[in-house]
């Protein structure tokens, strides 16, 4: 292999719902990276692709899209990485073009149009079962002789048919490195082009290639003069004469592109494909059920209350698994280090204490991310979408925001990744930033936890259920306006484009499914996890130093006639109350006043601001029945029906009163108490500057919110 | 000439014409629906909106406000060009 073939670089390249992931694995099997683009949350997946003559490629996945016309983030990655302008990537040698062969005209105009970048090209005509089914023939080698030579393979990419025909193609495209014949332009235009070329080139003094002349006359985004360096001034003046140019020759400028394209490419496919006898396939049928007036929505409704159920009840098994894990773990290590007790603790509370609060979301992600999978390689989620979409059109969300949003009632941050399935930026960002409001399963034992002690023995099980049902809702109520005014109001977006292919139905690929869930799993733990684990440390070191001795001593004075376990647990409480964060608490109590707040529910809200269910074993610390609460603990939920005011106004009244019980609740639902959401967040809308915006608005609603609650429900009883 | 908005369902239609400068019609164009193309309504959503229209051998979802500016030429005998469903 020579030093250059051993830098081969491959751009895949293709429509959505071509199969163009599961030719990406076919071809590079699990050997795959996956990284970031810099500066954009698109994943950048790429693998080694071998050529099957002892040659091997890098095949980077491109985001799948229909035209060059960059409108998204993902379809400007495409032309940047085409065009070489990505930092830290060079320009690819070849470009693996993935086509659906039961729709050639409406794909090959991307084809076309990739074309004009010069590169080499093998082109895939993908999904040929499903033509053949439909009484398709293609003649290959008619379409490889009209398009110039370039490699033209038929596969099925599904059935792993063909692939080493692909593995071949794309050698020999390397190999006579042999570029796709291009479009003729009408006079008019190519005169049109060769001045927009002629005045970019004299104004930036950079070389401007075809498919930058083609971007900067036919695109009203400025995306691509804005990376030439050609500015609004310079540029107004010749890309208007341009225009002109083309429009008296008799095109709009703006439908110019597609209309020469499709009309050079429906000359290009005469004679090959012709048609026999097929079946018509079962898509329309099934649509006519699943998107049927009645039936659609209750039979969506049942698939989304399946798919939520599954996620919640199905991730319960290997949570409590990997929380057994953890504590078993605990109950191995912690003893040997009974002689350093800070040690102990350190590893204890601090280490295996973070390991555990990001492991136990991992189940969730999985299951998460295998259904995501599956409804989208089905079919299924732009029904879903078409669906859903007049609901979340009003507020500038769309169709797509919905599973993200479902997703968000089990857990925010598998919900956070899979906002990336929303094209639209504003859109993305919108619904990434309501999606923390959701219920999630954190939120679940706080709920619990306080209806059992409270709600439940003084209004009966009635009203328990009823208030846990409407804690579920009350993230809800405040995420659809909240949408609306984000969109409306700070982003100023006006109601994007939702344009959506519903493509035909497919049986999803279990290698694909299970791999992307793999991928997404595997990034969520390199990334939110060291985040989560930090500030877990941070927190444990904040409630454990310091720590003097002689405030256990006092504790064991104090209190000579009571069991060891009793004592032990009030020395817990006498520590934390003198650590920073019991100090730091008592300092801030005044500031949770009017939410009802005394300083052990306030040290409670500021140890979970990581992760929101730590308050129950925090609480079960402060209230001084030992370490290990659950939100089932009786010790735990008798203390705090004991508790009292000890000073103040309201010396004597009960601490957990109803209306300091629903603001406490009201606040866990609507505050942003968990750090991998918040790191999530900023890694998914690019920036903290999103991220900080979600913490501070959903903590100072939670605080208003909850302080109403608190004083007109004090009031009323 | 009719805005596809008040094609029922079922309904065949020629496009007459759209608007080029619109980022939708600009997506629509680059999946191939362009002037003189037959497209068929096949159905609104269960609220109403959005749209499923079929042209050019693929259904794709757009919105009722979006298909207020695409004039379609409604014909009695208007066959759409690839009657498969993809």
């Amino acid at each position: 292999m020579s030093s250059l073939e051993a830098g081969l670089l491959v751009a895949l390249v293709g429509n959505p719902n071509t199969g163009k992931s599961t030719l990406f694995n076919a071809l590079t099997g699990l050997r795959q990276r996956v990284g970031n683009y810099p500066g954009v949350t698109v994943a950048r997946k790429s693998g080694t692709c071998d050529l099957g003559d002892g040659r091997k490629a890098e095949l980077i996945d491109l985001p799948g899209l229909y035209s060059l016309a960059a409108a998204s983030p993902d379809e400007q990655v495409v032309i940047d990485a085409l065009s070489g302008n990505i930092a830290g990537d060079r320009r690819p040698d070849a470009v693996l073009l993935v086509v659906d062969a039961t729709n050639l005209l409406r794909n090959l105009f991307l084809a076309s149009q990739v074309a004009e970048l010069g590169l080499p090209v093998a082109l895939v005509l993908n999904q040929a079962d499903v033509a053949k089914e439909q009484g398709l023939r293609i003649d290959t080698g008619l379409l490889s002789r009209r398009l110039g030579g370039v490699p033209v393979v038929l596969t099925s990419a599904w059935k792993g048919e063909g692939i080493a025909e692909v593995r071949r193609g794309l050698g020999e495209a390397l190999t006579r490195r042999a570029p796709m014949k291009r479009v003729v332009w009408p006079t008019d235009i190519a005169g049109a082009l060769a001045d927009v070329t002629e005045a970019a080139s004299a104004d930036t003094g950079k070389a401007i290639t075809a498919a930058d002349a083609q971007r900067l006359l036919f695109d009203t985004n400025p995306s691509t003069a804005d990376r030439l360096g050609w500015t609004a001034e310079r540029r107004e003046k010749p890309l208007r004469a341009a225009r002109d140019r083309v429009r008296n020759s008799g095109y709009n400028p703006m439908a110019a592109e597609p209309l020469v394209h499709y009309a050079w490419l429906r000359t290009a496919l005469e004679g090959v494909v012709s048609e026999g006898h097929g079946k018509a396939g079962r898509t329309a049928a099934v649509d006519r059920l699943l998107l049927h007036r009645v039936l659609g929505p209750l039979l969506f409704l049942g698939i989304m209350l399946g798919f939520f159920a599954s996620v919640f009840w199905l991730a319960k098994f290997p949570m409590d698994w990997i929380q057994t894990a953890v504590d078993w773990t605990k109950g191995v290590v912690a003893p040997p280090l009974s002689a350093y007790p800070m040690l102990q603790s350190l590893v204890a509370d601090g280490i295996l204490g973070g390991v555990g609060a990001f492991l136990v979301f991992l189940p969730q992600i999985l299951i998460l991310f295998l259904f995501i999978g599956i409804l989208e390689d089905s079919g299924y989620m732009a029904r879903a979408a078409f669906i859903m979409d007049r609901l979340f059109s009003w507020c500038g969300l769309n169709g797509k925001s919905f599973v993200p949003m479902l997703s968000g009632f089990a857990c925010a941050i598998p919900s956070l990744l899979s906002t990336r399935t929303i094209e639209d930026p504003k859109a993305r960002l919108a619904t990434a930033f309501v999606v923390p409001f959701m219920s999630c399963s954190a939120r679940f034992p706080v709920y619990a936890l306080m209806c059992a002690a409270f709600i439940g023995p003084l209004y009966g099980p009635g009203w328990e259920s009823l208030v846990m049902v409407g804690m579920h809702c009350v993230g809800l109520v405040f995420a659809v306006p909240t949408a609306f005014v984000l969109t409306r109001l700070v982003l100023k977006v006006k109601p994007q484009p939702f344009v959506l292919e519903l493509p035909r139905y497919q049986m999803p690929k279990p290698r694909d499914v299970v791999w992307r869930m793999w991928q997404n799993a595997a990034e969520f733990v390199s990334k939110a996890g060291t985040v989560i684990f930090a500030i877990t440390i941070v927190v444990w070191a904040l409630s454990y130093f310091p720590r003097d001795a002689s405030v256990a001593e006092r504790v064991r004075a104090a209190h000579p006639t009571e069991s060891a376990e009793k004592v032990q647990a009030r020395v817990q409480a006498a520590y934390v109350e003198q650590s920073y964060m019991g100090r730091f608490g008592k300092t801030i109590q005044p500031i949770f006043d009017p939410l009802g707040f005394d300083w052990k529910i306030t040290v409670g809200v500021l140890a979970s601001f990581p992760a929101r269910e730590v308050i129950v074993s925090t609480l079960g610390v402060t209230y001084s029945v030992g370490e290990g609460a659950e939100a089932d603990s009786q010790d735990l939920r008798r203390a705090m029906q004991d508790a009292k005011w000890s000073e103040g106004p309201r010396a004597g009244r009960p601490i957990f009163s109803l209306a300091a019980v629903l603001a406490l609740m009201v606040f866990f639902a609507l505050c942003s108490q968990c750090g991998p959401t918040i790191a999530t967040l900023a890694q998914e809308t690019g920036g903290w500057k999103w991220a900080a915006g979600s913490f501070v608005y959903m903590t100072t609603l939670a605080w208003l919110v909850s302080m109403a609650v608190y004083q007109v429900v004090i009031r009323l009883t | 000439m009719t805005p596809l908005s008040q094609l029922l369902p079922g309904q065949f239609g020629k496009l007459a014409s759209l608007n080029p400068e619109r980022g939708v019609d600009q997506r629509l164009m680059a999946l191939g629906l362009l002037p003189g193309m037959v497209l068929k309504l096949v159905r609104k959503a269960p609220l109403g909106d959005p749209l499923a229209i079929e042209f050019g051998g693929q259904v794709v979802s757009l919105r009722l406000a979006e298909a207020e500016n695409l004039i379609v030429d409604v014909a009695a005998d208007c066959p759409i060009q690839r009657p498969r469903q993809p």
